[in-house]
């Protein structure tokens, strides 16, 4: 087992003296090198739950351990590659020194930090780029940098945030097909978080549905999809029925929230 | 591209020029409209206005200034420009030398600030209150203790030193703790050291910042060292010339405003220096 994620609840103090109940005894077990996705409507706490794997928030219950060990210690090891909701580049850095930049951090030599950032910049496509600024590229290009980066220092573990919300939808597809090569071929965990139904069942061996308030899993939906995914797996009429299937789920997830308002103000009015 | 940036250049030429002849023109124009009413001007509601301030003993021709420089200074003595020259490369050495220890201090404040809300919080209010503390009134403390341990001549680096750090802890801590949490949790994620996120994000973030004070501070660093010149004693450096010509202002009056001209253009060269710096380090930004 890879990634075992123990019950848990994550609670933010709003500067107002309110409570607000992001994630409520989240539980997932993960095995290695699946590509899990989770979906569900703004708020529920997807972020925070990455966040959390990644040992970047301190959760107030639960844990999350790595082969093992605690999500700190992971983090020590540089287990994870994290690939932001924006492209989080370094202005003052070349696309190049961008990806370095984790090499760099992690004490590899100058030639094989190059050697590895070129590599990771033809895998997504910009090795032509590598000398310039990044305003000098547009959105999409700049997150294929972030991921070329998260990639460079061959994390066991890739956790994304919507990497792709900002691109339009044949850059996107394109995208997909990339990252599900790279997955394939170095054989990394992802967690992927999106709001596309589509993309979340294209991609993943497992996508997990999240509802908020409070935050919580409300449902786990294998895809057992055929490996490797191509344009053919879009055609396959399972994949419309995953895609019906994500989407009751997620319905559903939202639906109980609505009967838990109702049932509070029939309460406080009775 | 090429030409829209040279005919801006052509632009600010113009501008620069266009201003300069309205300053010549506003001083000549006020001496010679002085002049023609007999440096008193009778106003309309009762009394009269004084302008004997822009007679050429108190405000001298700019051409007189500007001929003062090639003129000797003394009789016999070398020519006004050559003596402005040497006094200005005096003053500017020190000046470099009390930018450097200031800059220096500042920035190791700022850094300190940045990594300790505590030491922030009991100090930061120290440091503004060393800005309230006219410079005139430490100047002559300061080259006495200097004189005490042996260290005179360190004594003008340090007054300007004192007016030079100051903007640098400010816009240095500005830009050292100004970057955005997301590029903090990248650093994090790759668990890097807090050296590692001083040097990597928190120095480059705040490079443009500290370039903006070091341009502030590199004129002040200039008033500094000549102010702490005058109290010194020191007769090298343009604070003796114009403590020097001031005393001897009726003999020659054109001789301080030609000072005042040399010490402003010291300035002015050791800005464009640090402008040309920033230019050459910080140049990833998107050109206007
Ligand atoms: N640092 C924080 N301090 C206080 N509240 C927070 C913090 N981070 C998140 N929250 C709250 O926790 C809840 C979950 O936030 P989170 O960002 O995880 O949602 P999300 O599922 O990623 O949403 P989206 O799809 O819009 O990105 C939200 O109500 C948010 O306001
Ligand atoms: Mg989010």
């Amino acid at each position: 087992m890879m990634i075992a994620i123990d019950n848990l609840t994550q609670k933010f103090s709003a500067p107002d003296g309110t409570t607000v109940h992001a994630l409520d005894r989240v539980s997932l077990h993960i095995q290695q090198g699946e590509f899990i996705s989770l979906i569900g409507p703004s708020g529920c706490g997807k972020s925070t739950l990455l966040r959390i794997i990644a040992d970047l928030i301190t959760p107030t219950e639960g844990q999350v351990l790595v082969n093992g060990k605690p999500a700190h210690q992971a983090r020590q090891d540089r287990e994870y590659g994290f690939v932001f909701q924006s492209a989080t580049l370094y202005d003052w850095r070349t696309v190049l020194k961008n990806v370095e930049l984790p090499l760099e951090i992690m004490g590899y030599g100058k030639a094989e930090r190059e050697a590895r950032a070129r590599d990771m910049l033809r895998l997504v496509e910009l090795g032509d780029f590598a000398n310039k600024y990044p305003w000098q590229l547009s959105g999409g290009m700049q997150q294929r940098v972030s991921i070329a980066r998260a990639l460079a220092f061959q994390p066991k573990i890739l956790l994304m945030d919507e990497p792709f919300g900002a691109l339009d939808e044949m850059t996107r597809e394109r995208m997909n097909n990339e990252l599900l090569r790279i997955w394939q071929q170095l054989g990394v965990t992802c967690i992927f978080v999106t709001h596309s139904i589509p993309e979340a069942v294209y991609l993943s061996t497992r996508v997990v549905v999240m509802s908020a308030r409070p935050g919580r899993i409300s449902a786990t939906i294998d895809i057992p999809l055929a490996q490797p995914r191509g344009p053919e797996t879009r055609d396959h009429d399972d994949f419309f029925h995953l895609q019906s299937q994500v989407r009751a789920a997620l319905r559903e997830g939202a639906g109980e929230k609505v009967d838990e308002r109702t049932a509070r103000r029939v309460g406080v009015d009775g | 591209m090429t030409q829209a940036r040279s005919s801006e250049k052509l632009q600010t030429a113009f501008i620069v020029v266009l201003l300069l002849l309205a300053v010549v023109g506003l001083w000549e124009g006020a001496k010679a409209f002085s002049r023609a009413v007999n440096y008193a001007l009778d106003l309309p509601w009762g009394g009269t206005l004084d302008l004997r301030n822009f007679n050429n003993q108190q405000l001298p021709h700019l051409g007189d200034i500007a001929r003062s420089f090639v003129e000797p200074a003394q009789r016999n003595g070398p020519p006004l420009g050559l003596i402005l020259l040497n006094a200005s490369l005096f003053t500017l050495s020190s000046a470099v030398i009390g930018f450097v220890l200031g800059g220096v201090l500042g920035f190791l404040l700022a850094i300190i600030f940045a990594h300790s809300r505590l030491l922030q919080r009991g100090l930061l209010p120290y440091v503004v209150a060393s800005q309230t503390i006219p410079i005139l009134a430490i100047a002559p403390m300061v080259v006495v203790w200097m004189r005490q341990i042996n260290l005179t001549g360190l004594a003008v680096p340090i007054i300007a030193a004192y007016l030079t750090f100051f903007p640098v802890t400010v816009y240095a801590l500005r830009g050292l703790t100004s970057v955005s949490p997301l590029q903090l949790e990248l650093m994090r994620s790759y668990a890097a050291t807090r050296w590692q996120i001083l040097f990597k994000l928190r120095i480059p973030n705040a490079l443009p910042q500290i370039f903006t004070a070091l341009k502030i501070s590199a004129t002040a660093s200039v008033v500094g060292t000549i102010i702490g010149e005058l109290p010194s004693g020191i007769q090298s450096g343009l604070g003796g010339a114009i403590l020097n010509f001031n005393q001897y202002y009726v003999q020659g009056p054109p001789r301080l405003w030609a000072t005042i001209v040399a010490a402003s253009l010291v300035g002015m060269l050791f800005f464009g220096v640090v402008a040309l710096a920033e230019r050459l380090i910080v140049r990833w930004n998107r050109p206007e």
